[in-house]
């Protein structure tokens, strides 16, 4: 693709190989930053230089400060994800193999699934407080719905000729469920659980934002708002992507990992 | 459809990392009409019981959980005195302007890059890389920078509706099948042709599911904003009614917050099924195979 790519370009004068292409613009903005902050262009307490907060990060560090604060938020955003996914997968599975389940339970659950998840954080705050609790439960709110939503699709897109040639090996409902089902369920509910992981991340954010107790990166970034130190902001917003990407790739990785058995019908 | 390639066709599996977007409720679950029969009533029916019961026992605080007349007494007279109307205004105002400019760019931006690898070289590591970051993340930034009024509420909007449109975008363009595409290099079609009456029209659906989701996150993250700075608006209703304690108040706001979403989803459902009515099936599975 590469070659390609190079011959359409030869015409052009300068060559830009692929590989840094990506990393351009990126670096023309990093540029263009420090240059508007070196000159003091614009108003350093709205924009921090970037060796500013590069520095923060190592004072963050040898502080000690930063790793409790991101340790806090990973514990609080696991444990809110491995209560919800759990959740949802029970009910997600309940929903998908019985139709009566499905009945009884689904208009409610899709009811309850359009409000904004961040509108609960109020009447969580009531009944559960503002510490501990009160975040894990809404990080497992937000991880539960995607779970069960792909959960339920998943086991509903068994195909029907699947469970139909199993029942014409005589095999009991266990073996269905064990050999058919979920096999064919899986892929839909590893997508599930990864939706999850990046909801229960971002959920994890939004309760320090909004349940503003105890350490966090949620918080490190609230504090350096209110004392306008624009470079811990900063800090906070590239830490609360890496996380993100980090879940993200890891994700993705044991998913491949996992479904590695799958037979590739392309 | 052919039965062998059903099995596995259904799972959104998140290809691109952080928006996930192709995803599952809507298109998942397509041909299913989900009719609600007489037993979807009966979980509601019971919950409502307990709670009207529980209420009525003073088994729990009314501060903590009022009772649902209560509730539905504080919606009506919030209705009845405009307030909630003017709210819902507001709120609407804010997700319409940041809907319309995140929409606007998001498929420029997709289309951009969907239909030039080197413009897809140049910004979409860039692009992925700030995706990223939630957009709850970029939340105590820009209200430094923009503070807490309008544009403040319009940005993060228009962000957060802008990564699932352009990824989609993005995605539809560069699914078009190539045979498509070789017919009608075939009779000779003009790049304009070929972009009006092959590339966009098979892209459209795509386009539409980015559409969607982003109305969906555009209304998440108003009502995040209106939660955390806001002083007027659905958002604002629900934190002072919490602060007053008025659980009442919060709980018929979290209902009309629902009900909006909904109506908002469904809406572009219906609109998106009009607009594609011209499809013969209007079954696109949503991840043809991808091209390479």
């Amino acid at each position: 693709m590469s070659q390609a790519d190079s011959a359409a370009s030869s015409a052009a004068p300068i060559q830009v190989p692929a590989w840094l292409r990506g990393w351009l613009v990126p670096l023309a903005l990093v540029a263009i930053w420090d240059l508007l902050t070196r000159f003091k262009l614009v108003n350093p307490l709205l924009l921090a230089r970037p060796s500013a907060v590069l520095a923060s990060f190592k004072e963050q560090l040898a502080h000690g400060d930063l790793l409790p604060q991101l340790a806090a938020s990973l514990e609080r955003d696991l444990a809110g994800f491995a209560i919800g996914a759990l959740a949802g997968l029970a009910l997600g599975s309940v929903m998908g193999l019985s139709r009566l389940a499905d009945r009884l339970v689904g208009p409610t659950f899709h009811a309850a699934k359009q409000v904004a998840i961040f509108a609960w954080i109020p009447l969580i705050s009531v009944w559960f407080g503002i510490g501990e609790p009160a975040k894990v439960v809404f990080i497992a709110l937000s991880a539960f719905y995607p779970v069960v939503v792909n959960t339920f699709e998943g086991i509903r897109s068994v195909g029907r000729e699947h469970i139909e040639v199993a029942r014409v090996f005589r095999f009991t409902p266990l073996q269905v469920f064990r050999k058919v089902v979920l096999p064919g369920a899986l892929p839909s509910i590893f997508a599930g659980l990864h939706l999850g992981l990046i909801y229960s991340w971002l959920g994890t954010l939004g309760a320090e934002y909004l349940l503003a107790a105890g350490p966090g990166i949620g918080n490190l970034m609230i504090e350096g708002r209110e004392s306008f130190q624009m470079a811990k902001v900063l800090l906070g917003v590239l830490i609360a992507g890496g996380v993100g990407y980090g879940l993200n790739a890891l994700a993705t990785k044991l998913e491949a990992n996992l479904l590695r058995w799958r037979v590739r019908s392309a | 459809m052919s039965q062998l390639e059903v099995s596995y066709g259904i799972a959104s599996s998140p290809t691109h990392p952080p928006v996930a977007i192709d995803t599952t409720p809507k298109k998942a679950a397509p041909k299913r009409v989900r009719r609600v029969s007489l037993v979807g009533w009966l979980l509601p029916a019971v919950l409502l019981l307990v709670w009207a019961f529980a209420a009525k026992k003073e088994l729990v605080a009314a501060q903590i959980l009022p009772p649902p007349a209560a509730v539905a007494e504080t919606l009506l007279e919030q209705v009845k005195s405009g307030e909630l109307f003017k709210n819902f205004a507001i709120s609407l105002a804010r997700v319409f302007g940041g809907f319309a400019l995140g929409g606007l760019f998001g498929v420029g931006l997709g289309v951009a890059m969907g239909l030039s690898r080197k413009v897809e070289q140049y910004l979409f590591p860039l692009f992925n890389a700030i995706s990223q970051v939630p957009v709850l993340g970029w939340l105590p930034l820009a209200m430094m920078v923009l503070g807490i009024g309008e544009s403040l509420k319009i940005v993060i909007i228009a962000h957060a509706t802008l990564v699932p449109i352009a990824l989609n975008a993005l995605k539809g363009i560069r699914n078009v099948p190539r045979q498509y595409i070789e017919v009608a290099q075939t009779f000779k079609f003009s790049n304009r042709q070929l972009l009006r009456k092959v590339v966009f029209p098979a892209s459209v659906p795509a386009v539409f599911v980015g559409i969607r989701y982003g109305l969906t996150q555009a209304w998440l993250s108003l009502v995040t904003v209106e939660l955390l700075a806001s002083s007027e608006g659905l958002g604002f209703l629900i934190v002072w009614g919490r602060q007053l304690f008025q659980l009442d108040l919060v709980l018929a706001a979290i209902i009309v917050v629902g009900v909006v979403g909904l109506l908002l989803d469904k809406s572009l459902e219906r609109l998106e099924a009009r607009l594609l009515r011209w499809r013969p099936t209007a079954t696109w599975s949503g991840q043809p195979e991808p091209q390479s």
